[in-house]
């Protein structure tokens, strides 16, 4: 005997107002007909809540023995796991930052489409991660203005907000390759890039809140981290796109990026994106911090060094297949990678499958945009014999990522900084990827 | 009323300034011809505020604050706080090399010391009081900061062993590698 259908259904209304959290396999339940067709409403709640309390242990035991042992031969044949407050992934996924004390690296070969997972974005930082109250914290902007202001958080969030994705990028990511290769995986070599969605205030917004005078060439932006991490900004060159940012991929920022408030400066150098940012000071020069004068300029063959390199200029990553994995056997493979550049959007990326003896595009995945990791791949038939895979971006300007030789002949191999030289996989002829350089 | 009529149109104009914007390079500085903001959040900052934070030091010597230093002095506070990272001289490490290093770098292994790379002697002073010791940064007095600025300034030949270093002698001291820097020129390769 089955209750009539409309009250079957207040009934199950009834449910999603006293508890959300109930699972809808639990609703199934709660009208079978030895439950519905004897107990009155009341009692069926109660039965329900004995009954999801009954599930949720068996829930948690099944997800212990997941984390310690194997999953159920059959998950169909056995309750899965309650609703959780903050989701975490699979106990089965393991992709993982390469960790130093100052500095973690992307695994951007275990990565998809375009966005860094908030924690997976790598981390640079001059002395650790500060804890900071967002309650407690300010922004104060001064010097060449008309009115020194302090904003809190609060106040920030109620300014006009925008949203963006785009990519940050250490100056040293790969720099390890200006030299003999001495690291293996695209992760080691490449992984201090990553890209989220960042929103917060334009700073443009901020500047004309407080009024910068006329005479104001340079920002100092400074954080709150025991490093105080300083830069100067040149403001002539800031793009419109510049923002103030409490918030990473729809959440407060991380405090790895900067928790409660960062600049961010899509296409500059990672380190000029000021994290826990405290303080804003407009002037007519650089303020010279250490950051831009012993660290940070790029030494040249001439002994000379350049100032203020801040574009991080094209460049592209074959991601997969990459070094330190083994193609298990011949057939196809698709090669995926990521391409962006600092100067807008990536216009094509081409990949070789000989050394860079011929070239062809590679699919590029939507959406494409400014200063962004850019998702391409590139359809591919193993046939079991030596290779090397390269990419090379090209974006809308027309720059062409160089070649490691080209690069070389320029600057040199003690730049330290900003390494966007093609990279080459090697394939061997068991299958094993390595790093070369040709 | 008419105030917040004022502000709403301000801040309507200012969207659109934003939009027309978009894709291209934000003609900066923007400069302010009006006597307010257009939002009206956040508050003025105090002369109090200002002085808790603004701590840089320009290469002219905006910021640096009374007191000075010796070279005898600053040894002292050199071998107490900060020889265990960058080593008895000042060229042992295992942190930055301080010390040491001219000559170096258009050779294969340039070694970018304070004597040999930076370009400004007064960002000692404001790399130094904002970040060093890197246990405990911000708390060395001005005394004990302007006398090892002296003590490694000596170290690398840039100073005499009798200089005193103040918010006066510090400015002035011509750094060895001071014209040592340039633009970026890039982008800097030839289209293959």
């Amino acid at each position: 005997m089955r209750l009539p259908r409309p009250q079957s259904e207040q009934m199950m209304k009834q449910e999603d107002q006293q508890d959300s959290a109930v699972p809808p396999s639990k609703r199934k339940l709660d009208t079978s007909p030895s439950f519905s067709s004897v107990l009155n409403r009341r009692d069926v709640l109660k039965g329900a809540a004995v009954l999801l309390g009954t599930t949720a242990v068996q829930a948690i035991a099944q997800r212990l023995s997941a984390e310690t042992g194997p999953a159920p031969e059959d998950p169909t044949k056995v309750p899965g796991g309650p609703a959780t407050p903050y989701g975490s992934r699979s106990t089965f996924e393991q992709a993982e930052r390469l960790v130093k004390p100052d500095r973690s690296r992307t695994p951007l070969h275990l990565l998809y489409g375009i966005v860094t997972p908030s924690a997976l974005h790598f981390e640079r930082h001059h002395n650790g991660v500060p804890v900071i109250d967002p309650v407690r914290h300010r922004l104060l902007i001064h010097g060449l203005v008309d009115r020194p202001m302090v904003f809190s958080l609060s106040d920030l969030m109620r300014f006009p907000a925008v949203s963006r994705l785009a990519f940050i990028e250490c100056s040293g990511n790969s720099g390890s390759e200006w030299q003999d290769q001495g690291k293996h995986t695209v992760q080691e070599i490449h992984g201090l890039t990553s890209t989220s969605e960042w929103t917060g205030v334009p700073l443009a917004v901020l500047l004309r809140e407080v009024g910068v005078k006329p005479e104001a060439q340079w920002m100092l932006a400074e954080g709150s981290d025991a490093a105080a991490l300083t830069r100067s900004i040149p403001l002539a060159s800031i793009s419109d796109q510049a923002l103030i940012c409490y918030a990473q991929n729809a959440e407060a920022l991380r405090p790895e990026q900067g928790y409660p408030l960062r600049l961010l400066l899509p296409g500059w150098e990672g380190n000029a994106n000021i994290k826990w940012l405290r303080r804003l000071k407009l002037g007519m020069k650089p303020f010279m911090t250490r950051e831009e004068t012993s660290r940070y300029t790029d030494l040249m063959p001439d002994g000379t060094a350049r100032q203020f390199t801040m574009v991080m200029e094209a460049k592209s990553i074959i991601t997969s297949p990459s070094g330190g994995k083994r193609i298990q056997q011949p057939g196809f493979w698709e090669i995926r990678g990521l391409a962006w550049s600092g100067r807008g959007r990536v216009a094509r990326v081409e990949v070789s499958t000989d050394g860079g003896r011929h070239w062809a595009n590679a699919q590029l995945q939507e959406p494409i945009l400014p200063m962004c990791h850019t998702r391409f791949r590139f359809p591919w038939e193993w046939d079991g014999q030596e290779a090397i895979l390269q990419s090379r971006c090209i974006d809308e300007t027309g720059y062409v990522q160089p070649t490691r030789q080209a690069l070389l002949s320029v600057r040199g191999s003690n730049s330290y900084y900003h390494y966007n030289a093609i990279q080459s996989w090697h394939i061997r002829q068991d299958g094993n990827v390595q790093n070369v350089h040709i | 009323m008419s105030r917040m009529f004022t502000s709403r149109s301000r801040a309507y104009g200012l969207v659109v300034g934003i939009g027309l914007a978009m894709g291209s390079l934000w003609p900066l500085p923007v400069v302010a011809d009006e006597g307010e903001g257009v939002y009206h959040i956040g508050r003025p900052a105090t002369e109090a505020d200002i002085h808790a934070w603004n701590i840089d030091i320009s290469p002219t010597g905006e910021g640096l604050p009374p007191g000075q230093g010796t070279v005898s002095q600053g040894a002292a506070v050199y071998a107490a706080k900060c020889a265990s990272c960058h080593g008895p001289t000042g060229t042992e490490g295992p942190m930055t090399k301080l010390v040491g290093g001219q000559g170096t770098l258009t050779t294969n292994h340039p070694v970018k010391t304070v004597g040999s790379y930076w370009p400004h002697a007064t960002t000692l002073y404001d790399y130094i009081y904002r970040a060093m010791p890197f246990t405990a940064p911000q708390s060395l007095a001005p005394d004990d900061i302007y006398s090892v600025i002296a003590w490694i300034l000596h170290q690398n030949g840039i100073v005499p062993e009798n200089a005193v270093i103040d918010a006066k002698t510090l400015p002035v001291i011509r750094m060895p590698n001071q014209e040592g820097f340039v633009p970026d020129s890039r982008p800097d390769l030839p289209l293959p």
